[in-house]
């Protein structure tokens, strides 16, 4: 199912960073940080709530001549009660999703078709994630710290925002993919990134083809976090199904944190890790024209504690997003 | 639209590239790690079993509320769950393991309050152990009981 979009823009853009992130390879590119999981707060979720805050603030600063007519949010808690709390703030008219990871793109999909009603203009997209509160949220307490497998990820601790509006601006939303949930039969929660490949494979093919173009039309072709082994296997994967080998592929989770720091594993997930990226790396290349045409795949693991206990497999999604320089 | 995609062609992608384990190198840290500890419980009955006025019983039981504290304490300084990440099972099986699943818990849910917090999930994760702790001792006494008789 994909959706042209014509008057939709992404405006400026905001990314607090965490622990892990704000020292890693995108170091200085961000906003504003936070150094310990606690940041002043007394409890890991009060510092989840004040990232998120703190990013919209920081974008309501910089658009500060427009009128906000809506807010989307997402996080990874239970009832996304970090999101509900933040927007408590702004009386802004608020909509809570959730698709795990792949929130982002559900949002700005959300937002763009929004957009084509008369009275909505600016709409802020946010998503939060937080590596201690999703550890509570999905696995163990956070103090019990079970030794995890190399090929497990490390959600990436980091409150985003960006502006999508009917004004124009240097980058236009072009189109958008709302992918099918899909997976491969995979049941180990420690392994996303190959539960989350299928279903991110099947979304490209599908985006490609509903809008008659080749992979190499993008310069950039960018999944959210399927981690380092994800990243080989959606190639794989994807040449395997499909007979085409991807040379402009590249998944954030992995270029997200310093790798070299064993702790982090096969790299970054949750639903600010694409974000983060996106909005520190991605926007400024493109505002440079080093990139005009950027594809996102916001992949999500769309499974929860009773789905693992009960030994189910763990269903995913993906949504496309492509972006152009105009 | 079929969606043409298989598990077993998937499966076969995934075996190539997700590392195996490194099961014998963790077996083996385990393996000595748990001895250690097993080895300081030793050391620590030596010392107080020497002390005349405490019974071998007692000393025993000392002995466990020694490494049952260390093993909290850490856990409350935030220093055994690096240690369990680096040594695995060796620290998770013996008595340690079970004080520090309880401490880590007990603090996760401390901000919840004393009732519905830390009463209710304290023995979130180690009430699996004494749950089959105590019905594999009544299966192994049975046994005991019928073979040598008590």
């Amino acid at each position: 199912m994909t959706i042209n979009f014509d008057n939709v823009y992404l405006n400026n853009t905001s990314v607090v960073a965490g622990p892990f992130l704000y020292d890693g390879p995108l170091k200085g590119n961000f906003d504003d940080e936070y150094k310990d999981f606690y940041d002043g707060e007394k409890t890991y979720e009060d510092c989840e709530i004040k990232e998120l805050i703190k990013s919209i603030n920081i974008l309501i600063k910089k658009e500060k001549n427009k009128k906000i007519d809506l807010m989307i949010s997402s996080d990874l808690n239970n009832q996304l009660i970090v999101s509900n709390f933040a927007s408590k703030n702004f009386g802004i008219p608020y909509l809570g999703v959730y698709n795990a990871c792949a929130s982002i793109c559900e949002e700005l999909i959300i937002a763009g078709s929004l957009l084509y009603n008369k009275d909505i203009h600016n709409i802020i997209c946010t998503t939060s994630g937080h590596n201690m509160t999703s550890e509570r949220t999905y696995r163990n307490p956070t103090e019990y710290g079970a030794s995890k497998p190399e090929y497990s990820t490390f959600t990436v601790s980091s409150g985003t925002s960006c502006l999508v509006s009917d004004i124009k601006s240097s980058i236009k939303i072009e189109s958008g993919t709302i992918g099918k949930v899909f997976d491969l039969n995979i049941k180990d929660s420690n392994d996303m990134g190959s539960a989350m490949t299928p279903s991110a494979v099947l979304t490209l093919f599908e985006h490609l083809k509903d809008l008659n173009r080749k992979p190499n039309y993008y310069d950039l072709i960018i999944s959210g976090d399927l981690g380092k082994y994800g990243e080989k296997m959606f190639k794989e994967l994807y040449k395997e199904e499909y007979g085409i080998e991807l040379n402009n592929y590249i998944d954030s989770a992995v270029h997200i944190y310093n790798n070299e720091d064993k702790r982090v594993l096969a790299g970054g997930s949750g639903p600010s890790c694409l974000p983060s990226y996106v909005y520190s790396k991605i926007i400024p290349d493109m505002k440079s024209k080093k990139l005009k045409k950027v594809l996102l795949l916001a992949t999500g693991a769309l499974l929860n504690t009773t789905s693992v206990n009960q030994k189910k497999t763990i269903p995913c999604v993906c949504h496309a997003v492509s972006m152009e320089v105009i | 639209m079929v969606i043409k995609m298989n598990a077993d062609r998937y499966t076969k992608i995934r075996d190539k590239i997700i590392p195996k384990p490194k099961l014998f190198k963790k077996l083996l840290i385990s393996f000595f790690i748990g001895g250690l500890i097993g080895v300081i419980g030793e050391l620590l009955l030596m010392i107080y079993s020497s002390n005349e006025s405490l019974s071998y019983n007692e000393s025993s039981n000392l002995m466990m509320i020694t490494l049952i504290f260390v093993a909290s304490f850490l856990t409350a300084i935030g220093v055994f769950d690096k240690l369990v990440t680096l040594f695995g099972a060796g620290l998770i099986i013996p008595i340690t393991g079970f004080a520090h699943s309880t401490t880590s818990s007990a603090m996760e849910y401390r901000k919840e309050g004393l009732v519905n917090g830390i009463g209710t999930n304290i023995f979130k994760l180690s009430g699996t152990v004494i749950l089959y702790g105590v019905v594999s001792a009544y299966i192994f006494g049975i046994i005991r009981y019928i073979i040598f008789g008590g």
